[in-house]
């Protein structure tokens, strides 16, 4: 019953956004007003009954009901009940469902939170908002429906869900990752209404800012969650492996961090306006891109679920549409957009520029090494897979004029600034990085050049931004009576925040990709081994019972020059439906270092075992920094002025934003 | 005389496009040194992989044919797409899902004597699942079986 119940409320949701896509679109280009009315509860009506299909989704989970088949090929009888609801989106039927309630979690926010914003324009986000929806659930109505039924020979227990997905991660991951992905459909509907509008103002830029970094705040955590779980569950203590499904979403990630950027131009200089609404749309077209090569299996990857054909091709004649109508739209009205607002060569917009160009093309990067090999494929070139080390060189060959300019931006003003001030300013960062730098690089005695030179580059990197952004934030936020400080907008606090953690993210990923130490070794019990300075000494192991599963677990006795320091339970588990073997690591976490510990297989003849023994530094301030960054994203949106009424403004300051701005 | 506005604007397109080019220059560079390409048993029996480069090799891991040191983690298996099969080396820990007739995808170089010394082996999904490589090795490999029995 509950099944059908939540088949029948995603039909009806269809019907709604079928409505909330075309009557307001037409009401606002006829001034019918009461069409355009339509939209805010068309809005509400729609979540209401997506809400009640992934609800029924849910508890189908929840009441172990094995007659649908996507429970069943997704589900255990034993499965532990907070898996058993993740299990939800532990498939491409369940993720489109989650995809969609997240669109719509969007959706009734810009519904409640927008009231001050003027009828028609609200009316026409909201259309498009729906317009996105009615695509999605065609997509998942007519060809991925989760709700399908097995009868009347259901099977009597579940198939499991993949143990690697049976972990706290996959509760928060998928569902963090989608709000980012999805919350840039909402500064895309503000775009495209923009360009349908053709007035693209300051004011236009502050209705969209907090929305984008509202996606960005969860897309940066879904992320850096993403990595995280990798790191502790794949088992080979690697945080990042330039998989597709990886970039699918770091591309969207990197777009919407230079659409956050622009934003700031647009909003307080008038400058970038075309620009900005062109990363509108290509922050949302890559993450329905991202989608596309998840959801259609064109790309081999532990995420794809889906090998169907005519899924893929109907997500991407989808995004052929959406991104192919949404460029038509820009080019005919993009033109319209005039050019204003004067600016110096050097200046706080051609950095914000530069940060533009250089996140820009970091993504188009990833995307060919993405797509190089399905390109490959088409045109017969062979089977080829892209390395590693390319997304490395680039990345850090583009990083690297990021880092060291995210330094100077905040510094520098609007319009122009001296270079001998600016000169002045980071003479001391620059010679305290250097020293920092040179030090850490000639410590490391046993590295190659080339690995001493990164680090070097690295650590003056870190040093060079944590001491600017500090310098910043006292001088600004210092009042002339030298001892008392002055409260800054929380925007200023959030931004330098986000800074600092890009500077630990840096840290760490320089200083763990360099300086840790990977040992495969084979153990015998009660013997130790020593890594990295610290001594692993094996007790062997011993075998256990889980939930849906067995188990042997590990003892490890971890110390330092024979100081105690950590007992370590690394697993291996049985998984009971589908047989399947799976590695639980065993991490002692400190800031400055990771002890990591996996099993990898009992070898024949005795008690031995290989296992991974790594000693990895730095690496947590990767999550610690993507976290900060986050962080700082809450602080900036929790900004006053983004709450202030925003009708009396609009209405004060329309007219001198269309009298100088004609567009 | 151009105006300066006008210039300043003219310069700012001409540096990103032209910046613009050497990046996606030195990015199809930078793929093309940094593609792995991929053969199959067949391929390799043939003498058609090269020898040296980084390149990946799939097949089904040959029943009984995995030996290992006692002492170290050297472990030595063979490949097969059911038509020719080549000898691999490794040193480290298997992955999870790696099973005698289980399909892999091996990493590495190819020496001159026909062994393949594998820096990575990967075994991915479930069970019953296998790498579309893998399965298309195979593929080949009967079809031309087929071909050779037709003449």
């Amino acid at each position: 019953m509950i099944p059908e119940i939540g088949n029948l409320a995603l039909s009806f949701a269809l019907a709604i956004a079928l409505v909330q896509f075309f009557v307001p679109l037409v009401g606002a280009a006829t001034n019918r007003w009461r069409w355009i009315l339509v939209a805010g509860p068309a809005t509400i009506g729609q979540f209401i009954f997506v809400a009640i299909a992934f609800v029924s989704l849910s508890w189908s989970f929840y009441a172990n009901d094995f007659s649908v088949q996507f429970v069943a090929s997704h589900s255990y009888r034993t499965l532990p009940l907070a898996y058993r609801l993740a299990a939800t989106w532990g498939g491409h039927e369940g993720a489109l469902l989650l995809w969609i309630f997240m669109l719509n979690v969007w959706s009734l926010a810009v519904t409640l939170m927008s009231q001050n914003l003027p009828a028609i324009t609200r009316a026409r986000v909201l259309a498009i908002l729906g317009g996105l929806s009615v695509g999605f659930l065609s997509f998942i109505i007519f060809t991925s429906n989760p709700f399908t039924r097995v009868l009347p020979n259901f099977p009597l227990d579940g198939a499991d869900l993949n143990p690697l997905l049976q972990d706290f991660g996959m509760v928060i991951h998928p569902p963090m990752l989608y709000m980012g992905y999805v919350g840039f459909a909402v500064a895309f509907a503000f775009a495209i209404t923009a360009l349908i509008e053709g007035q693209i103002d300051s004011l236009w830029a502050k209705w969209v800012r907090p929305w984008t970094l509202g996606a960005w705040i969860f897309l940066t955590s879904g992320v850096a969650l993403g990595s995280w779980w990798a790191y502790y569950e794949l088992g080979w203590g690697g945080w990042w492996f330039w998989d597709p499904v990886e970039n699918a979403s770091f591309m969207p990630w990197l777009i919407g961090t230079a659409l956050l950027h622009s934003l700031a131009a647009t909003e307080k200089r008038g400058v970038f306006k075309a620009w900005t609404i062109l990363l509108s749309i290509a922050a949302f077209s890559f993450s329905l891109l991202g989608t596309f090569l998840v959801r259609s299996g064109v790309l081999t990857s532990v995420h794809a679920f889906a090998n169907d054909p005519v899924r893929g091709a109907f997500i991407l004649s989808f995004l052929g549409i959406v991104i192919g109508s949404s460029l038509v739209l820009f080019a005919f009205r993009a033109s319209s957009v005039s050019v204003s607002g004067w600016f110096d060569w050097f200046s706080k917009e051609l950095l914000l520029l530069i940060n533009n160009l250089l996140l820009t093309v970091s993504a188009i990067m990833i995307l060919m090494g993405t797509l190089f090999p399905i390109f490959a494929e088409v045109f017969d070139w062979g089977k080829i897979s892209v390395g590693a080390p390319y997304f490395n060189l680039i990345f850090t060959v583009l990083m690297t004029p990021l880092v060291f300019l995210v330094g100077l931006g905040p510094i520098v003003n609007w319009r122009q600034y001296s270079k001998q001030q600016l000169g002045k300013q980071s003479l001391l960062a620059a010679i305290f990085a250097l020293i920092l730098g040179g030090i850490t690089a000639l410590l490391q005695s046993q590295q190659l050049l080339t690995d001493k030179l990164q680090i070097f580059l690295g650590v003056f990197l870190v040093v060079w931004l944590i001491f600017l952004v500090s310098q910043d934030l006292l001088q600004k936020s210092k009042s002339h009576n030298s001892f008392k400080f002055k409260k800054m907008p929380n925007s200023f606090y959030g931004m330098h925040l986000a800074h600092i953690g890009l500077a630990f993210a840096v840290l760490g990923v320089v200083l763990s990709s360099h300086l840790s130490v990977e040992e495969n070794l084979r153990v015998s019990p009660n013997h130790q081994v020593n890594v990295a300075g610290y001594d692993f000494k094996f007790e062997g192991v011993q075998e256990f019972r889980g939930s849906n599963y067995d188990g042997i677990r590990g003892l490890f006795i971890v110390s330092h020059h024979g100081d105690f320091v950590a007992n370590l339970q690394p697993e291996k588990r049985r998984y009971h439906a589908s047989g399947q073997w799976m590695t639980e690591a065993a991490i002692d976490p400190a800031l400055s270092r990771d002890l990591y510990v996996a099993l990898g297989e009992q070898l024949p003849e005795g008690q031995d075992w290989a296992v991974r023994i790594y000693v990895k530094p730095f690496v947590r301030c990767i999550w610690f920094g993507a976290l900060l960054m986050a962080l700082g994203g809450l602080f900036a949106v929790s900004d006053r002025r983004y709450r202030k009424k925003l009708k009396s403004q609009w209405l004060g300051s329309k007219d001198d934003s269309t009298s100088m701005e004609p567009i | 005389m151009m105006k300066p506005q006008r210039k300043r604007r003219l310069i700012f397109v001409i540096s990103i496009v032209l910046g613009l080019g050497v990046a996606i220059g030195l990015g199809l560079y930078a793929v093309k040194k940094n593609i792995n390409l991929f053969y199959t048993p067949i391929e390799v029996a043939r003498g058609k992989a090269p020898v040296g480069p980084l390149i990946r090799v799939g097949g089904l891991v040959v029943m009984g044919s995995v030996s290992r040191d006692p002492k170290s983690l050297k472990i030595q298996f063979k490949i097969t797409d059911n038509a020719e099969t080549i000898p691999v080396t490794f040193e480290g820990i298997l992955p999870d899902l790696f099973r005698e007739g289980q399909g892999i995808i091996s990493m590495g170089h190819l020496r001159k004597d026909g062994l393949f010394e594998a820096t990575e082996v990967l075994a991915k999904h479930d069970e019953t699942y296998m790498s579309p490589e893998v399965a298309e090795a195979i593929k080949k490999a009967e079809a031309e079986a087929k071909a050779r029995k037709g003449q």
